[in-house]
């Protein structure tokens, strides 16, 4: 890693020694044995791993939706561990926008209403709201669906209403789980290309869960997860 | 960011339009039974008391012949003028006498005629039996001396031969001779027991018994006993009497009877209390079953809602703001289906309470009660299953299955 370009950088993100434990006794499951990362602001990164590595664990804690079982886990110098859930949920809002794996949209609620939610919490009026939430699901492709429901969508736009709705509050963190897996190969570019003008454009840090090289291409940096563990961490040669 | 909750809220009844009815249907169906049953029960103790009321105060009655079982009677020499005024003078407890005699006989009025009972009565019938002379008057101490042919008659023998027409003055044939109609008597209804006690013409007693029956016998006498008085001391005194004035020897049975009835109006009023308490039970059943109701919608959707929890609070909503939509949503949906069960409680019960002619009496106590106790389940139900899903770390109220 060039050490200049990292001074010139704040650390947006800190993990220091996290280890996530699942069960107890017998029955634990080892998800994450002793993490260490850090990101800036700014970057665009890329996880990979094999199936089970712990790649969503990672992102979990990440997003403080979960808590690691030891470790720390540092926001802008800020040590989650030590916030009250109000102050982590006050954090959730104002600073991270999170794409889940599973989508995790409302039932039996509109796509523009799924996307306008984080915007109703962070008190933003109602026009203003409307607006943004139909911006953010023209950006993803999805203008002229705004009034359907999850159950009316198919698998690849129900995706891209949680990439809506996770980059309409425009967050300093996107953390995103395998953001383009149930889309077909145009579809992922067009998303990735999207994922890439936010990090240029509005400096938005990006962490990103992908199995495809392709995808992985687009970002500045690769980590490598397996086992619960980083095996590699680096500089993507070839940034587009 | 009430509003913001409020409209939240409102946004997931309308989402859950199914869910809502359901929780809506069970509160109306719970409010709606307990009013309408208490406030009928309520009617029909009022209209017994009401009657009870009516029949003048502590009445007793004075019947020839003994009570052999249902319906018999044994023969028995009648009374006379002469027992009626012995009672009112040798027992002070005794206020107002009304010695008696009646008979079934067929009114007539120009093409009408109607069968009715005639009685032959003095003025101290209207203070025992509590009768009010609505038009015209009682009769004149002359009419009664003389046995002239007046009456006073009941509203249902006004309605059946006169019509809309005014009865006073007119004469009426009463069997063999005509009278004049110098009185009417006000209203009273259908007795506790079911009969028609406006259905009457009353005579004065020496005109009935020289017109009507044709002997001095008297079969009915009717007393007033003090306010304060002791009924009990007073039938017993008046068993005393009697049966030294009738030669009755200490070993034989009476040949008359006492009957206290407002003891067995009491009894009668002790029997709706009793329904009114059976009807409550019933009333509490049914809110207890839509209270069980409201519970089970809202636990079978404890899975889904708790999903929508853990997504709101990945998203950043605070435990408070979650907490507070789902309680606004639970008083919301519970006070609407208080309100509509109110509403239809009492267009019920109005329409109840005419068809079995009892008065309606508004009682909000019920209706606050019935509406607590639904809304309570509703928000009880709906809040702490929420309550403890929002206390969940994001992750795990989103992996809830
Ligand atoms: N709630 C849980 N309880 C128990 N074990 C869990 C739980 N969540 C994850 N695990 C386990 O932790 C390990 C890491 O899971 P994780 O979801 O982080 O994998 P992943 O790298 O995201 O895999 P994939 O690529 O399939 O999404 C897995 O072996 C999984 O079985
Ligand atoms: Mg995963």
């Amino acid at each position: 890693m060039p050490a200049a370009e990292q001074t010139e950088r704040h650390p947006l993100v800190e993990l220091q020694g996290v280890t996530k434990v699942y069960g107890s006794g017998t029955a634990a499951m080892r998800a994450l044995r002793g993490v260490s990362l850090r990101i800036d602001e700014g970057e665009f990164v890329a996880v990979m791993g094999p199936s089970g590595s712990g790649k969503s664990t990672c992102m979990n804690i990440l997003g403080c939706l979960d808590t690691p079982t030891e470790g720390r886990y540092l926001f802008k110098d800020v040590e989650v561990g030590s916030l009250t859930r109000n102050q982590r949920a006050l954090l959730r809002r104002h600073h991270l926008g999170f794409v889940f794996q599973g989508f995790n949209l409302l039932n039996r609620t509109s796509a523009l209403e799924n996307v306008e939610l984080p915007l109703i919490y962070r008190g933003v009026k109602l026009e203003e709201r409307r607006s943004r939430a139909g911006n953010a699901l023209a950006l993803v492709g999805l203008a002229g669906w705004e009034y359907h429901t999850p159950g009316e969508l198919s698998g690849g736009q129900q995706q891209r209403v949680a990439i809506a709705r996770a980059i309409v509050t425009e967050p300093a963190l996107l953390l995103a789980d395998e953001p383009t897996g149930n889309l077909d190969t145009a579809r992922s570019l067009e998303i990735m290309e999207l994922l890439t003008s936010f990090n240029q454009d509005q400096g938005i840090t990006i962490v990103m869960v992908t199995h495809e090289q392709t995808m992985a291409q687009f970002a500045r940096r690769v980590v490598q997860f397996q086992d619960g563990l980083v095996v590699t961490d680096r500089v993507n040669g070839e940034v587009r | 960011m009430l509003i913001n909750t409020f409209f939240l809220a409102l946004r997931e009844i309308r989402r859950n339009v199914l869910r809502s009815f359901l929780t809506i249907l069970g509160i109306v169906i719970g409010v709606s039974a307990v009013i309408v049953m208490v406030t009928i029960g309520g009617g029909a103790t009022a209209q017994v008391t009401e009657q009870i009321a009516s029949l003048g105060s502590n009445l007793l009655m004075i019947r020839v012949g003994q009570h052999m079982g249902p319906g018999q009677t044994s023969a028995a020499p009648s009374f006379d003028l002469d027992d009626a005024q012995a009672l009112f003078r040798e027992i002070p407890a005794i206020t107002a006498v009304a010695p008696s005699s009646s008979q079934k006989v067929t009114a007539v009025y120009g093409n009408a005629n109607w069968s009715t009972a005639v009685t032959g009565i003095d003025n101290g019938f209207f203070t025992v039996r509590n009768w009010t002379v609505q038009a015209g008057r009682q009769f004149l101490d002359t009419e009664l001396r003389s046995g002239k042919a007046v009456c006073v008659i009941g509203a249902t023998v006004a309605k059946e031969l006169f019509g809309q027409q005014n009865p006073l003055d007119s004469k009426m044939r009463l069997g063999n001779f005509s009278c004049q109609i110098i009185g009417l008597l006000e209203a009273k209804g259908q007795s506790t027991f079911g009969s028609d006690q406006d259905d009457l013409v009353l005579v004065p007693l020496r005109t009935f018994q020289r017109r009507i029956s044709g002997n001095q016998d008297i079969s009915l006498i009717q007393v007033s006993v003090a306010e304060g008085r002791s009924t009990d001391k007073a039938k017993s005194d008046i068993e005393y009497l009697l049966r030294e004035r009738r030669h009755i020897s200490g070993s034989e049975n009476d040949n008359f009877q006492v009957r206290d009835l407002k003891e067995i109006t009491k009894m009668l009023t002790g029997t709706t209390q009793i329904l009114t308490t059976l009807l409550g039970a019933v009333a509490a059943v049914s809110l207890l079953v839509g209270g069980i109701g409201i519970m089970n919608i809202m636990l079978v959707s404890v899975t889904e809602r708790t999903r929508e929890i853990g997504i709101r609070l990945a998203i950043g909503a605070l435990e408070r703001e979650v907490l507070l939509q789902f309680l606004v949503e639970a008083v919301v949906l519970s006070s609407f289906g208080g309100l509509i069960g109110i509403l239809l409680a009492v267009s019920a019960s109005i329409g109840l309470t005419k068809m079995l002619n009892i008065p309606f009496i508004f009682n909000p106590g019920i209706m606050v009660i019935a509406f607590l106790f639904s809304a309570a389940v509703g928000v009880i139900f709906g809040f702490f299953p929420a309550r403890k899903a929002a206390r969940l770390d994001p992750i795990d109220a989103l992996r809830h299955e």
